[in-house]
C-alpha cells in the first residue's frame, strides 16, 4: 500500500492530461497500488473563488474517491477574508490540511499574512503543504513564469508554530539535499519525491535526510505516476525505508491531523 | 475530460488528410502492467541513449560501474555514454580528446553494458573531424555528440554531420527551447531541423526533444531523418503519446540523461504512456539498435535486433 501525498484534481491550465478526471485518476491510482492520495486542485492556481474550488475538491473526492482521495483545500492569504475560506475547509469540508501556492498566488512566505495562516493552522491542527515548484521554469508558458518558492522564511515560521507540519511539494530540484539536511532542524518539515532526480536518488537523499521526513509523491496527473513508483525500485532501500516512504510517514502525519 | 481523445485524433487525421501521417491511434485501456518488476523490464530489452560520467565521484571506471549498477536494477541492458568526467561547454581540442579518452576508458570497464558517442566541438572543425576518425572510424565509439559550443546551424557542424553520415553513425544534437533563454551556442529543434534538411543522409537525434516537447515535436516532425531523444526533462504526462502521434514510434528514442536524471523518471515517460506494447519496445531499445546497426556491425559487435 502506498500513500501519495501529491496529486491534483481539476485542470492543468496548459495541456490535456490523461488522468485529469477524478474517476480516471482514482482508477489509475488503485491499479498501481496507491491506497490513499492527498488531492489538491489545479483550479486553485488561477481561480479567485477558492471557496468554489475547495467545494469541488471535497465533492470530487467524496464522489469518486471511495475513501481513496483525501481533499486538501487552498487559501490565498492575499485575498480579502481568506480566513473564512480556511474555516470552511476545516468545518465544512473536514479537510486535514491546506495546500499553498505562494508562487502562483504571488506572495512570499515572509508575508505577515502567512504568519497568521500558520497560527490558524496550528489552532485547527492542520498540516500545510507548500508547492515549491509545479513545473520546470524552463518549460513554463512565457506569460506565466512562476519562480520557485523561497523557503528561508520557513525557519522562523516553524519556530513560532512548531506544531504545524509542513510538507514541501516539488522541492527537490530547487533545494539541494545538503540544504535540506540543515532545514530538517527547523521543525516538522517533510519532502516528497516527485521532483527528485539523479541515479539512485532516494537512496542518496536518505544519506542526508532522515527517512521519517520523506514521503511518496507522484505529482499526478502532470507527471507520470510510474516515475515515483520506479524510483523506489531504482534505489537500494531497506524494508524499513520502503515502508516509511511508501505509507508509514504519511499515515503518522495524517493521524494527528483529523480535525474533530 | 471534456474531449474524447480518440475522436479528436480521428477528427484531426481526417482534416489533415495525408499531409501528416498519423501512424496510429492510441488505444485506451489496453491491459498493460502498471506495476513493473525487473524481470518484466528486462524482457523489453531496454537500451538507454543518453548517459554521462559527471556528477559522481571516482575514476572513469568506478563511475560507469556505479551508474550501471542502478541501470541493471531497472532491467536496462545497455547505456550509451558521452562526454568526459566533467561538462565542458566549449572544449579545446586537447580537452575533448581527453574527455573521449576518459569515456573510452570507462567503456572498457563496462564491457558489453555500455557504448559511447564521441564528443566534438564544431568551433574546431578540422580537429573534430580528426577526432571523429580516431574514435569512431578507428576506435570503439558508435556516434557523435554535439552540445552547446555552437548552434546546429553553424558552419562547422555540417562538415561533422556529413562525415558522420559517411561513417553511418547517428549524431546526437542537444536541443532546448528554454523559456528562460538559451545559451548563445545552444540549438533549438528548429536548428536541428535545418541541419537535417541540409544533410538528408545524416541521422540526427534532437536531444531532450527540445525540452518544451510540444514545440520540439512540431519543429522536427516533417524531417524523416530526425529522431526525438526523450531523456533529460521532467516526466510530464503526454510527451511520448504526442511524439508517437506526430512522428511515429520508430522515430522516438528512450534515454535517461543519467546520472543527473534518474532512470526511473525517464523510463516512466515510456512505460506510463498510453501507447501499444510494441511501440514501447521500439522506443525503449529496438529503434536505437537499428540506428546503430551499421556501426555495431563495423566493429563486430553482435546484436540481436
Ligand atoms: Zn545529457
Amino acid at each position: 500500500m502506498i500513500v501519495d501525498v501529491n496529486v491534483h484534481l481539476g485542470r492543468w491550465p496548459f495541456r490535456y492530461l490523461r488522468h485529469d478526471d477524478p474517476a480516471r485518476m482514482a482508477k489509475k491510482l488503485r491499479s498501481s497500488g496507491v491506497g490513499q492520495a492527498w488531492a489538491g486542485n489545479f483550479d486553485a492556481l488561477l481561480h479567485v473563488d477558492l471557496d468554489a474550488v475547495n467545494h469541488n475538491t471535497a465533492l470530487w473526492c467524496r464522489r469518486w474517491g471511495g475513501g481513496l482521495l483525501v481533499p486538501l483545500g487552498s487559501v490565498n492569504p492575499r485575498l480579502p477574508d481568506w480566513q473564512t475560506t480556511l474555516l470552511r475547509c476545516v468545518q465544512r469540508h473536514k479537510m486535514p490540511g491546506l495546500r499553498l501556492y505562494p508562487g502562483y498566488h504571488g506572495y512570499q512566505l515572509d508575508d505577515p499574512a502567512v504568519g497568521e495562516l500558520f497560527r490558524l493552522a496550528q489552532q485547527h491542527r492542520l498540516l500545510l503543504q507548500v508547492a515549491v515548484r509545479l513545473e520546470d521554469p524552463r518549460t513554463q508558458h512565457p506569460l506565466l513564469q512562476v519562480p520557485d518558492v523561497n523557503l528561508a522564511p520557513l525557519q522562523g515560521l516553524l519556530k513560532a508554530f512548531p506544531r504545524v507540519p509542513v510538507v514541501l511539494l516539488g522541492a527537490l530540484r530547487s533545494v539541494s539535499t545538503r540544504e535540506l539536511e540543515a532545514m530538517m532542524d527547523w521543525g516538522p518539515l517533510y519532502v516528497e519525491i516527485s521532483m527528485l532526480e539523479g541515479t539512485a536518488g532516494v537512496q542518496r537523499l536518505l544519506q542526508r535526510v532522515p527517512r521519517q521526513r520523506v514521503l511518496f509523491g507522484s505529482h499526478m496527473p502532470l507527471f507520470v505516476l510510474e516515475s515515483a513508483l520506479l524510483k523506489l525500485m531504482e534505489s537500494e532501500l531497506s524494508q524499513e525505508e520502503q515502508e516509511a516512504i511508501r505509507h508509514r510517514n504519511a499515515q503518522v502525519l495524517l493521524s494527528g491531523k483529523k480535525p474533530s | 475530460m471534456p474531449l474524447d481523445r480518440r475522436a479528436f485524433i480521428r477528427g484531426s487525421a481526417l482534416t489533415l488528410g495525408g499531409a501528416l501521417s498519423l501512424r496510429r491511434l492510441p488505444r485506451a485501456g489496453a491491459a498493460q502492467p502498471t506495476i513493473w518488476d525487473r524481470r518484466s523490464l528486462q524482457r523489453l530489452r531496454i537500451w538507454d541513449l543518453h548517459g554521462h560520467l559527471t556528477g559522481v565521484g571516482g575514476t572513469a571506471a568506478e563511475r560507469i560501474r556505479w551508474i550501471l549498477r542502478y541501470a541493471r536494477r531497472l532491467g536496462i541492458e545497455r547505456v550509451v555514454f558521452f562526454m568526459g568526467l566533467r561538462f565542458r561547454r566549449n572544449p579545446a581540442p586537447r580537452e575533448f580528446r581527453r574527455d573521449n579518452d576518459d569515456l573510452m576508458r570507462a567503456l572498457e570497464a563496462a564491457g558489453e553494458h555500455a557504448l559511447g558517442f564521441v564528443y566534438l566541438n564544431p568551433n574546431y572543425p578540422e580537429e573534430s573531424l580528426q577526432e571523429l576518425d580516431r574514435c569512431v572510424r578507428n576506435g570503439p565509439l558508435v556516434g557523435v555528440k554535439l552540445w552547446v559550443a555552437a548552434r546546429a546551424t553553424a558552419a562547422g557542424v555540417l562538415a561533422i554531420v556529413r562525415r558522420a553520415a559517411e561513417l553511418r553513425v547517428p549524431v546526437y544534437q542537444h536541443t532546448w527551447y528554454k523559456t528562460t533563454g538559451n545559451l548563445p551556442g545552444e540549438s533549438t529543434p528548429e536548428d536541428a531541423a535545418r541541419l537535417a534538411a541540409a544533410c538528408p543522409g545524416a541521422k540526427i537525434i534532437a536531444g531532450h526533444t527540445g525540452g518544451q516537447w510540444e514545440l520540439g515535436i512540431r519543429a522536427i516532425r516533417r524531417r524523416g531523418n530526425l529522431w526525438a531523444g526523450l531523456g533529460g526533462s521532467d516526466p510530464t504526462a503526454g510527451m511520448v503519446e504526442m511524439a508517437v502521434r506526430e512522428l511515429g514510434a520508430a522515430r522516438v528514442l528512450y534515454g535517461s540523461d543519467c546520472p543527473g536524471r534518474s532512470f526511473a523518471s525517464q523510463l516512466a515517460k515510456v512505460l506510463g504512456a498510453e501507447i501499444a506494447p510494441v511501440e514501447k519496445r521500439l522506443i525503449l531499445g529496438a529503434n536505437l539498435r537499428r540506428l546503430l546497426t551499421a556501426a555495431l556491425a563495423a566493429k563486430g559487435i553482435p546484436v540481436q535486433p
